[in-house]
């Protein structure tokens, strides 16, 4: 038998809207599940890359330093990479802070905003904190990524066409219906 | 009225003299891709999506004159390329949410990147730093979003008989201002021409977003120019 194609999928600065629309193909996860093995996803919770994949699906932007960390390693490790949805493409909401100074949206979440209890008035540094960019990154700004597929989630089967495109060997098209930024 | 006739892509369409390039293809049943120009507003060629070659000149098909004989092309790889570009900048230029717009799904510039199978712009995004007027009791501007088509200045002039909006400053630092100290100062009315002209999510009518579900939105199914030349800009 045939080994199985490996992919690897995370969601870096997202909202996991996307994964959830991966989920969205109904029973064709199935028919997916014999096509392919899952390395490092959220899927199996595998925090670490097991093997070399053929496939890496991200989703969300950069935001902060554990995400271009993140990213690097899927570069590293795959073949082909996928940006999917918005926050990966365009930053998505995350970059609503883009022309905001970094300090004052911190010391608006943590030290001015009504409702906020923070008696230290200190703004969290612990190390264990990722520290944050100064500005929300689509993620073809930070690494070579090789497909786009939009949508705030992309449509189940715009996820479901490509990766049946790519997983024999042909090049994606993502039909009109489901080509959307929303 | 004397009628003459060109070709635009090798067929021969007959159109009216004076009459501009992108009014006797709509007439002909030949979509020219276009964002500021709209009905009757006087076209100024402002966007250059409408961009076409006329005997291998570029020209903005919404301003140009029919020409007897003249060789237009419409629907070529260099042209689609172009006016791909001027969406991807356009996108860039502003901050457009489409995931939250009340606009999207009716959104033409939403619309031309979905004909033209834009998934990520090829520039980088500016994120500028842009004001939101929300003062009016029924319309706000989201400049974020504007595109400076001009469509909302000339439809108040010319529509309204009002004078609510024009452009200041130039360049990159141009941008939409109300004549008066907020748009709630001004005499705009939200049955307005100038409010429902816009093609973008930056003049819209509150309290009456995301009436419409999604899939049965304007071009949730259909491209635009789908109305003009159907079954072109389906993939």
């Amino acid at each position: 038998m045939q080994a199985k194609t490996r992919i690897a999928t995370v969601s870096l600065s997202g909202c996991f809207g996307c994964h959830m629309s991966l989920l969205d193909i109904d029973d064709r996860i199935l028919k997916l599940a014999e096509l392919v093995e899952f390395d490092r996803s959220p899927i199996n919770d595998f925090k670490d890359f097991q093997s070399r994949c053929a496939v890496g699906i991200v989703e969300g932007g950069c935001c902060n330093e554990d995400n271009v960390e993140v990213l690097e390693s899927f570069r590293k490790n795959c073949d082909v990479l996928i940006s999917v949805g918005e926050c990966a493409i365009t930053g998505g909401i995350n970059s609503m802070r883009n022309n905001i100074p970094l300090k004052e949206c911190l010391d608006e979440a943590y030290l001015k905003s009504p409702g906020v209890y923070n008696p230290l008035n200190k703004i969290p540094n612990d190390p264990e904190i990722p520290l944050l960019l100064n500005r929300v990154y689509p993620c073809h700004e930070v690494v070579k990524i090789d497909y786009f597929i939009p949508g705030c989630p992309p449509q189940a089967d715009a996820l479901w066409d490509v990766l049946v495109a790519l997983l024999s060997g042909k090049a994606p098209v993502i039909a009109y219906k489901n080509h959307k930024y929303d | 009225m004397s009628r003459i006739s060109f070709t635009i892509d090798g067929v021969t369409v007959q159109a009216i003299k004076g009459q501009s390039i992108l009014k006797a293809a709509d007439a002909a049943g030949i979509y020219i891709p276009r964002l500021c120009a709209y009905r009757d507003l006087v076209p100024h060629g402002s966007c250059r999506v409408c961009s076409v070659k006329v005997n291998g000149r570029i020209q903005a098909a919404c301003v140009q004159t029919v020409i007897e004989g003249a060789v237009v092309e419409n629907n070529t790889p260099e042209l689609e390329e172009y006016r791909s570009n001027i969406i991807d900048m356009l996108f860039v230029e502003g901050n457009h949410f489409c995931m939250f717009c009340e606009k999207s799904g009716f959104c033409e510039l939403q619309a031309l990147a979905y004909r033209f199978g834009i998934a990520v712009p090829k520039y980088q995004f500016l994120y500028p730093k842009r004001e939101i007027d929300m003062s009016h009791p029924h319309v706000y501007v989201d400049h974020n979003r504007c595109i400076l088509c001009g469509r909302c200045v000339q439809a108040s002039q010319s529509m309204d008989s009002k004078n609510v909006f024009q452009f200041i400053g130039r360049g990159i630092r141009k941008r939409l201002q109300v004549n008066g100290d907020s748009l709630a100062k001004t005499d705009l009315k939200v049955t307005d021409e100038a409010v429902s002209v816009c093609p973008v999510g930056a003049l819209v009518r509150k309290r009456v977003g995301y009436e419409t579900p999604v899939g049965l939105r304007r071009y949730d199914e259909a491209p635009i120019g789908d109305d003009i030349e159907p079954g072109k800009g389906d993939r």
